[in-house]
């Protein structure tokens, strides 16, 4: 049973990690469009990085 | 909010020049919308980011396709009308949407709201729920209460974040000494708490932890969907009202403004442009023209407008500019003054129940008699508080309205997407389960069964050269009738005729020299032609006696089908119109309708719904114009056509967006099946309650079971809706 010590533990905070994940992308406007950002990923124009 | 303020490197190479802060800084920017009802793909994404972003005066610009609209950051002095040229050249239809009446799109905070509690109730769920399986499948003693002591942990805040919508409408309803389906649901949360904690204080064998937190979960993802269908309907009717800028050209010592009708004061001097609708009431001060006053009253006929002469707002201004004198704006004009009438017709509407509040209304006060009955028997029995009381949980966690709470929105859900992609929008809630009941059918005629759009009847009765003649002048002018000849004329091959000295006569018609001869095209009483009793355009040669062009009004796509449609479900179809009687019957008798009133004013139009309704009949109302508006908030359920006068819209439980009548009768059908699948969902819900119940009220539910059967009914019940898609 000494295992339980560290799965439980780390199981919860897998789950906060999912969920806090899941709060960032509704902060920020992630859900807004999602049909056009489904889309967006055959664009062939990068908006923020340099071509590679 | 940073995706949008982000100029677009790729496109926009300038922008990176401008630090982002200042952007941020900077409120004075304009906010601009755009609506592109015509982008559906990548291509078209790229397209129009890249031609926004490259117009001078644009900052940056994004697409969203989802609403099918482009959001602009741009030069304070830039407005959506310049950039509208921008986007025709690159082949797309675009509008400019008025920012302030889509605003609670904008901040769609209630939504966001109950996603972050659906969600901490989802992951709390899925974590409190691995803990439970593991003491059903045989934790024991220490382990256990170990599992459950950490279950405990993680549920309370969770509960006490994400059921607070319960908890708020559950209270209201108390306040007020009334009962809703929040009362058990709350009921049943707070004794499962409570007795789940005293046992585990006891080291006991059962906890319902994962219970509360299931039943917290579906109720909210029902709640989640009721309100997406309801978000989704109203940002497309405020997208048709932002569509609608309500703007006007105010004249002040010869100088014209465009400023917003809100600012128009009684005695201003406005200038309406011919196509353009009149803002306010008033008086005609110069200008000639034609009115068209289909919206006010039915009445298809052009009425002649000269100075002196009283205009309503709302009237479509035709062949020439007006200059008008405000008399009355704002609240006071005839449109708002409809409002008043329509106060009254809803009073008049009997209240309609609801599927799930009547279900509510036999489902509260039983569950809790029955919890109450089984908590007295079982203390009574073996005058045990604990074991009493943990009977009387599980009684209420098993028949709590998981089931039901998902019954309705899952279907309503489901049918609004079905018929939104239809083109028809569900304002209402309650509106799919009255348009179930609907016997009989209402239609108004102008600009609802048929297009509003004039169609040459008797073509064939000119010879060439006189088609030929009419053709020209005809193009000389942007009125209905001369666009509808000029349109039918050259589809049938014919070619202008050389006429010169070309002009408009206001409100008249235009004329021309043909050959030296004066040849003119325009209402009877201006070429001397007596007065047809339909809708005509007299040609006049200057030789023989005038002819007339005789129009009839179009058809609006799909109205005959409608109405066929209509008839074969055995609904009784009628036509009541503000128009000429002649008008009336010939529509009538061309799609079949044989009951029809011609000549209704407003008050007859709600008079003929009161008194078909007192019959007994569920009514149907399908209008679009200011005379209609009462009708429509009379009527059991309504619809009103996207081309409809805003407070007609705004009337109706439901907008008709596209031009096709058709999917009026597909609708009906649809709700009739959607209330058949609430009805059948509330029968599934029922039937796990009878199953799950006695094993309750006996003593002998565990956890396991509770789990089991709430699971299965909300899937069940949700899988039943999807049958409708």
């Amino acid at each position: 049973m000494q295992v339980l010590t560290y799965l439980i533990p780390i199981s919860l905070i897998l789950g906060g990690l999912g969920l806090a994940g899941f709060i960032y992308t509704v902060r920020s406007n992630q859900y807004d469009d999602p049909e056009g950002d489904s889309r967006r990923i055959l664009s062939d124009e990068w908006d923020e990085h340099p071509k590679p | 909010m940073t995706a949008q303020l982000r100029p677009s490197a790729a496109a926009c190479p300038g922008c990176l020049a401008i630090p982002q802060n200042a952007v941020e800084e900077a409120p004075i920017a304009a906010r601009l919308a755009l609506s592109l009802p015509g982008i559906h793909c990548q291509a078209c994404i790229s397209a129009v980011e890249r031609g926004l972003n490259a117009a001078p005066g644009v900052i940056s610009a994004r697409v969203n396709l989802t609403l099918k609209r482009a959001m602009i950051e741009a030069e304070p002095d830039m407005r959506a009308a310049d950039l509208i040229p921008v986007m025709e050249a690159l082949g797309y239809e675009a509008h400019e949407l008025d920012l302030a009446a889509l605003s609670s799109t904008q901040s769609d905070k209630t939504g966001r709201d109950l996603l972050m509690r659906l969600a901490v109730a989802g992951f709390a769920s899925m974590n409190v729920m691995l803990l439970s399986v593991s003491v059903w499948a045989g934790a024991s003693e220490a382990t256990r209460d170990m599992f459950h002591w950490i279950s405990a942990a993680i549920t309370l805040p969770t509960i006490a974040f994400s059921a607070q919508p319960f908890f708020k409408n559950a209270w209201s309803a108390l306040r007020v000494h009334r009962l809703n389906m929040d009362v058990p649901i709350v009921l049943a949360l707070v004794l499962a708490l409570v007795t789940s904690l005293w046992e585990t204080s006891l080291s006991g064998e059962h906890a319902y932890f994962d219970a509360a937190l299931t039943l917290t979960f579906f109720l909210l993802a029902g709640r989640y969907l009721d309100y997406r269908t309801r978000a989704v309907a109203r940002s497309a009717a405020e997208e048709l009202a932002a569509l609608e800028v309500p703007r006007a050209i105010r004249l002040r010592d010869g100088i014209e403004t465009e400023v917003a009708v809100g600012e128009l004061a009684i005695g201003d001097l406005i200038l309406v442009r011919p196509g353009g609708r009149m803002p306010v009431d008033g008086e005609v001060v110069s200008g000639q023209s034609e009115l068209d006053r289909s919206l006010l009253t039915g009445e298809t006929l052009p009425v002649f407008a000269a100075p002196g002469q009283g205009v309503s707002a709302g009237e479509v201004n035709l062949t020439g500019p007006l200059t008008i004198r405000a008399i009355a704006v704002g609240k006071d004009t005839s449109l708002h003054r409809m409002g008043d009438l329509v106060a009254i017709a809803e009073s008049g509407r009997s209240r309609y129940t609801s599927l799930a509040d009547s279900a509510a209304k036999l489902y509260a006060p039983g569950v809790h008699i029955l919890s109450a009955l089984s908590f007295v028997g079982w203390y009574l029995y073996t005058w045990d508080l604990r074991t009493a009381l943990n009977i009387a949980a599980a009684v209420l966690i098993i028949t709590c309205p998981c089931a039901l709470g998902l019954a309705v929105p899952a279907v309503t859900t489901a049918a609004s997407g079905r018929l939104f992609r239809k083109g028809m929008l569900i304002k209402d809630a309650t509106a799919l389960e009255r348009l179930a009941q609907v016997d009989t059918v209402v239609f108004d005629k102008t600009g609802t069964l048929t297009a509003g759009t004039p169609q040459l009847t008797n073509l064939d009765e000119f010879c060439r050269t006189d088609l030929e003649i009419a053709l020209a002048l005809a193009q000389a002018s942007a009125h209905p009738l001369s666009r509808s000849l000029a349109q039918a004329a050259q589809e049938a091959g014919v070619s202008a005729a050389p006429v010169s000295d070309l002009h408009e006569v206001p409100g008249y018609g235009t004329e021309g020299l043909y050959r030296g001869n004066r040849v003119r095209l325009g209402r009877a009483a201006w070429i001397g032609a007596p007065q047809a009793s339909m809708t005509a355009a007299w040609l006049d040669l200057g030789e023989d006696t005038a002819r007339g062009f005789l129009f009839t009004d179009a058809l609006r796509p799909g109205a005959e089908t409608a109405v066929q449609a209509l008839l074969a479900a055995g609904k009784q179809v009628q036509l009541v119109s503000g128009d000429s009687s002649n008008a009336v019957r010939d529509l009538a008798a061309r799609l079949g309708i044989t009951d029809w009133v011609a000549g209704a004013l407003p008050e007859d139009k709600v008079e003929r719904i009161k008194m078909l309704s007192d019959q007994g009949h569920k009514v149907l109302m399908v209008g679009d114009g200011l005379n209609d508006t009462a009708a429509l908030a009379a009527a059991h359920v309504s619809i009103s056509p996207a081309s409809a006068l805003d407070a007609a819209r705004v009337a109706s439980d439901i907008v008709l967006l596209g031009q096709d009548l058709t999917p009026i009768a597909e609708a009906c059908d649809v709700a009739r099946r959607a209330t058949k699948r609430i009805r059948e969902n509330f029968r599934l819900a029922t039937l796990y309650n009878v199953i799950a119940v006695p094993l309750a009220v006996a003593g002998l539910a565990t956890p396991l079971i509770a789990a089991l059967a709430m699971s299965a009914s909300s899937i069940t019940v949700s899988l039943n809706a999807l049958r409708l898609r």
